[in-house]
């Protein structure tokens, strides 16, 4: 049995994906670990952020450490509106590696919860301005069907809260996104272990999105290659339609024929 | 001559381009995303860009991020 031909593969924009693992490059100790670990995780789609440059020092461009062929994915961290993530999707555009923006509007420094309104406005924009928008959200139902409408490229809900390693508290809201959204949803924020991934790829998200527990891992690398597992573990599960769980026990030998009576 | 380039006062001496100002304070131009009075310039339009007395410019590029 081929097993790679039970599967569609992801489509987002008008990118077909064959990995399902999307990693962020956030607090990596140094850029050649990020390297290594990009190799390691088989991705297609890294997120990395837009900064001032610092004059008084000189700093190695992340992009010299990122393959010409892995898609920008540039989030919009530090804007706390809509105006603020489009300029920053604008800006990030200019530098000529692609259009994929990951809206990101956050005004609680504690939380660091998405702001759904602002990131629905955003989105309105930047996709009619031919930006394909993936934005991050708290996952709302209303929510997620008005950045349908706002032309996004997929919903990108959160599975905690950003960089807490607690896994899928979402769950059931992410359930409901993943039953009544037509886009892929891509299950970003929170995830601490590979087990957490398999999980959201068995209740049928369509990709998982990982950078803390990655990058603040003794050997991001080896994590990585974990992760990348348990997002394809999760997929076959999600494929072969999983039994429903049972409150009482069911045999898994024959109840007939025993040696004794 | 006063600007101020990612929120620092800078005094210039003579008259520059924006691709000077890039070149003097960002070993990495080819990375440099500007910003002049909250306005991009494209890469192919920093020679061609004068910058003058009290303008803002903003030099950003891409970082690790989630």
């Amino acid at each position: 049995m081929n097993i790679n031909k039970q599967d569609t593969p992801l489509k987002i924009g008008d990118r077909v994906l064959t990995s399902r693992f999307f990693l962020g490059t956030g607090k990596f100790k140094n850029k050649e670990e990020l390297r290594e670990t990009i190799q390691a995780s088989g991705t297609e789609i890294v997120t990395v952020a837009l900064r001032r440059i610092d004059l008084e020092r000189h700093e190695e461009n992340i992009l010299e450490y990122i393959p010409e062929d892995i898609i920008l994915l540039t989030n919009t961290s530090g804007a706390r509106n809509a105006q603020e993530a489009i300029r920053i999707a604008r800006l990030a555009r200019e530098a000529g590696h692609g259009n994929w923006v990951k809206i990101e509007v956050i005004n609680d420094s504690k939380y660091l919860l998405p702001d759904n309104t602002e990131t629905i406005k955003a989105t309105e924009i930047l996709s009619k301005e031919g930006f394909i928008v993936m934005p991050y959200m708290h996952p709302d139902l209303y929510a997620a069907r008005a950045l349908v409408d706002a032309g996004a490229s997929c919903v990108m809900p959160l599975g905690s809260l950003i960089g807490s390693n607690q896994g899928l508290k979402a769950k059931e809201f992410i359930k409901i996104l993943i039953k009544e959204i037509d886009l892929p949803v891509v299950v970003d924020a929170g995830i601490g272990a590979p087990s957490q991934a398999a999980e959201a790829m068995e209740m049928g998200a369509d990709a998982v999105l990982v950078n803390t527990a990655i990058a603040t891992a003794d050997q991001p690398a080896l994590v990585a290659h974990a992760f990348s597992l348990a997002v394809k573990a999760g997929r076959l599960a999600y494929l072969s339609n999983l039994p429903t769980e049972k409150e009482s026990a069911e045999a898994s030998s024959p109840l007939t024929g025993f040696l004794y009576k | 001559m006063k600007i101020t380039i990612n929120g620092q006062e800078k005094e210039l001496t003579d008259q520059v381009s924006l691709q000077e100002i890039i070149r003097q304070f960002y070993q990495n131009p080819k990375h440099a995303i500007a910003e002049v009075n909250g306005s991009i310039v494209k890469s192919i339009n920093w020679q061609e860009t004068d910058i003058q007395e009290g303008d803002i410019v903003e030099l950003v590029s891409f970082v690790g991020g989630g």
